[in-house]
């Protein structure tokens, strides 16, 4: 997909509508765009590169609904200078935009299959577009079962909307802590335990994994144990990233530049990288 | 005992084995069910009873002075707890408690040990499940340990 | 010998002394000369206005960590090596600012960087030089994304080369990567220099419409067939002296298979990770952005500037670095230039030039890493 915006390489200015925090650190900014860019189109898993004032830039996976273009969301960690001045940003600031960069998660071409969720931390942020198509979609698809992991209830993003989820017949969700004290009343343990409740039919069934590296790990050790097949899953990678389109160098893994074959891969594609370290 | 023989052998701990072995397991095992808040098992008891879980959710729990109990794992269907000792008495060292209404085939501990030494094969084949469970028990905790979400 | 009409192929013989009226055509044309020259001691690319700003009778004596200037006996223009630089700081400034930004009511604007581009003519650049240059123009011209910056320099530039003449072994292994010593595409006119006792002229081939023009204009004449093999002698000679040999064959999957070969921990010893291959490496393209804001945060800017993948921050990452080892980025440089670089632009990323290899203060041999692995492989890398 191509770029929305006119320039590639320059941030277009977009106007926070509203700013929501989600976790002691992480903050949900929902986006209006120049009457040029009013709806964004972009696939779920897609990113964009964030620009706040003087601070610099930060590749932000698209955390919305793809069939709601005419907001941009975008859910920011505070992590670094960066990211600290765009979860600062107020309703009304500006926020530079380009974008959307990246290979999406390949949600149309799963039509027909049951299709797993599967997200660590702030994993399920790029993931949540990919859940919104599936449910807009709902019938062509299977059964479909999220699976979340954090460290703590506190860190769960979205909470009344994992509610809502867990509210619905058409979807089943699953969410783990690998720590909790007080009222929690779901479970504790880590992630990987808990694909052990999904329900799938393994020739049939997709996964889209992302969180933690480690995280990430283990969960294709343990879908591939279930007996998905390497080409059934599909992971979502992090890199270092200055110019989101392939020439910066920055996000390289190997043969790979993460911002533009990835983010998202196809496991059996990126198998032998996956393992090696420092790469 | 006659029921209890078709939920053990459906759960993931004695999956597939021999039936002669289920009714020397069985010779251990009572059912049990635990209300919502009760406790399986507290920190510092001896530790008779191996827990098979067949429906409910428990969590185990350690207890801090000042800050109260952290729920570290939560068990639920298909899932085991407690520890097979041998020569020594075991211990518990954590609390372990319903958090819902659960129902559980408790083994006797001691049962089982002697089973084991009287018939070596139905204890190496019951060693050899336990050894898993316990890997598996190591290989969460680990995952636990790395605090993949920092 | 005035005005003539030339095709494209056309092998013409251009006397040393008629050397600097070809500069004035170019000039006249309107084209910036930049070659080599020799400043503070070293060879560098700059701007040039006539012949004697090159380093005309001087030669390069290079080995693994060693550069030295040296006179000739001859006055041969072009009968140096390669120095540390490379065209690429034409086509794609090290340092260039993409945009300025002021606040305004509302808000921010943002103005993007107008520049003006010279049309560059190039003079000497080597056959390996032009290789490089088409490496690159995989990288900025032939992905999804076209570099405008580097597009606009790229496409007008002229360029003259030379053909290598024999010199003394040095670091460069242009016949082991196919890219020279003879420049075979790539350039507006190429030439061979040769010097036989008093005589010294160049056979000069054309090699665009443009070329002819250009050649057209400056005093020549068609070359004799026994001039034109006193070139290829040269050539021919300047293949069979070379001081590097790098095997390729299954190099990929030689380094595909090795990521875990002790040979990287036993260079790693001796890498400063200082980044000199990096920079003076005429392929490499990594770069990043810095942003500012002056202190009343009223106006702000953004800078491209050159990047190498030695730094521990070039893989930061949230919590830290992919790459804390010297050994991962060692072998992140190595096995991008020969390795990764084929499945992600289908060539090579290294030419030959050497300059990595005369360059690294420690004397750190591309090629002779790629031998030690490829002697004691893991797995042996498959045709």
């Amino acid at each position: 997909m191509t770029s929305n915006l006119p320039d590639p390489m320059i941030p277009t200015p977009f106007v926070v509508h509203r700013v929501k925090r989600e976790t002691s650190d992480t903050y949900t900014l929902d986006l209006k765009g120049p009457e040029a860019a009013a709806n964004f189109a972009f696939a779920p898993g897609q990113f964009n590169m964030l620009y706040a004032f003087g601070a610099g830039e930060a590749p932000i996976s698209i955390s919305g609904d793809p069939a709601r273009p005419e907001t941009l969301v975008h859910t920011v960690r505070d992590v670094g200078n960066v990211t600290r001045a765009i979860c600062r940003l107020k309703k009304g600031e500006r926020l530079g935009v380009r974008g959307p960069f990246g290979a999406p998660w390949p949600v149309a071409q799963l039509a027909g299959q049951d299709v797993l969720i599967i997200a660590g931390g702030l994993g399920l942020a790029p993931l949540r577009p990919a859940l919104y198509h599936l449910l807009n979609h709902r019938e062509e698809y299977g059964n479909v079962e999220v699976i979340y992991g954090a460290r703590t209830p506190k860190d769960l993003l979205y909470p009344k909307e994992l509610e809502r989820w867990r509210g619905r017949f058409d979807l089943r969700v699953h969410i783990t802590v690998d720590a909790s004290e007080g009222d929690w009343r779901g479970s504790v343990g880590v992630v990987t335990k808990i694909i052990a409740r999904a329900r799938f039919d393994p020739p049939s069934t997709a996964a889209l994994v992302c969180g933690p590296g480690v995280m990430m790990r283990f969960t294709v050790q343990e879908l591939m144990s279930r007996g998905l097949k390497p080409e059934q899953i599909y992971v979502s990678m992090e890199r270092n990233m200055k110019c989101g389109v392939g020439l910066c160098g920055h996000c390289q893994w190997g043969p790979f530049f993460v911002c533009k074959d990835g983010p998202v891969f196809r496991y059996d594609r990126v198998r032998d990288w996956f393992e090696r370290r420092e790469v | 005992m006659d029921t209890m023989e078709p939920i053990l052998a459906a759960h993931p701990f004695f999956k597939d084995l021999a039936p002669r072995y289920l009714k020397l397991v069985c010779e251990c095992a009572s059912r049990e069910q635990f209300a919502p808040g009760q406790m399986l098992c507290r920190d510092e008891e001896e530790a008779r009873k191996f827990y098979v879980i067949y429906h409910g959710q428990v969590a185990v729990e350690i207890y801090r002075a000042r800050r109260g109990p952290v729920t570290i794992q939560t068990l639920g269907d298909g899932e085991a707890l407690g520890w097979l000792w041998w020569q020594q008495p075991y211990h518990w060292h954590l609390d372990a408690r319903a958090l819902q209404l659960t129902r559980v085939i408790s083994l006797d501990v001691q049962c089982l040990l002697t089973k084991c030494d009287q018939d070596h094969d139905f204890g190496y084949e019951l060693m050899k499940r336990y050894a898993h469970h316990l890997a598996v028990q190591f290989r969460v905790t680990k995952l636990q340990l790395a605090d993949m979400y920092g | 010998m005035g005005a003539s009409t030339l095709q494209v192929g056309a092998r013409v013989r251009l006397a040393a002394e008629d050397f600097q009226q070809l500069l004035e055509v170019l000039s006249g044309r309107g084209y910036q000369l930049v070659g080599p020259s020799l400043e503070d001691g070293q060879l560098v690319y700059g701007e040039l206005a006539r012949v004697a700003d090159l380093p005309v009778g001087w030669t390069t004596i290079q080995e693994a960590g060693t550069f030295r200037l040296q006179p000739r006996e001859d006055k041969a223009l072009f009968g140096y090596g390669l120095g540390q630089q490379s065209w690429k700081q034409f086509l794609w400034p090290p340092h260039h600012p993409l945009w300025q930004i002021q606040r305004e009511a509302g808000g921010w604007r943002i103005i993007p960087q107008a520049e003006a581009v010279p049309p560059y003519a190039f003079i000497g650049v080597r056959a390996c030089e032009l290789a490089a240059m088409a490496v690159q123009d995989r990288v900025f011209l032939q992905g999804n994304f076209v570099d405008p910056t580097y597009r606009a320099r790229r496409e007008q530039a002229f360029i003259v080369a030379v053909n290598c003449g024999p010199r003394q072994p040095g670091t460069c292994f242009c016949v082991s990567m196919g890219t020279g010593p003879r420049a075979a595409t790539g350039f507006d006119l190429v030439l061979t220099e040769v010097v036989q006792g008093e005589a010294h002229w160049f056979l000069v081939e054309v090699g665009t419409a443009r070329g002819a023009k250009i050649m057209g204009q400056a005093p020549h004449r068609a070359a004799q067939p026994v001039e034109i093999d006193a070139a290829d002698r040269l050539t021919a000679a300047a293949a069979a002296n070379m001081g590097r040999v790098l095997d390729t064959a299954g190099i990929k999957e030689m380094f595909y298979d090795n990521y875990e070969h002790p040979r990287w921990d036993e260079v790693a010893a001796r890498c400063l990770t200082c980044g000199n291959c990096a920079m003076v490496c005429p392929t490499c393209f990594c770069h990043t952005t810095e942003d500012a804001a002056d202190l009343s945060g009223v106006a702000g800017e953004r800078r491209r500037r050159q990047d190498v993948c030695f730094t521990v921050d070039f893989s930061y990452l949230h919590g830290g670095s992919i790459r804390t080892s010297p050994r991962s980025r060692y072998r992140q440089w190595l096995t991008h230039k020969l390795a990764t670089w084929i499945d992600q632009f289908g060539c090579s990323g290294c030419v030959g030039c050497g300059r990595c290899i005369t360059w690294c203060p420690v004397g750190i041999d591309i090629t002779e890493e790629a031998r030690a692995i490829r002697e004691t492989a893991a797995t042996p890398g498959k045709e």
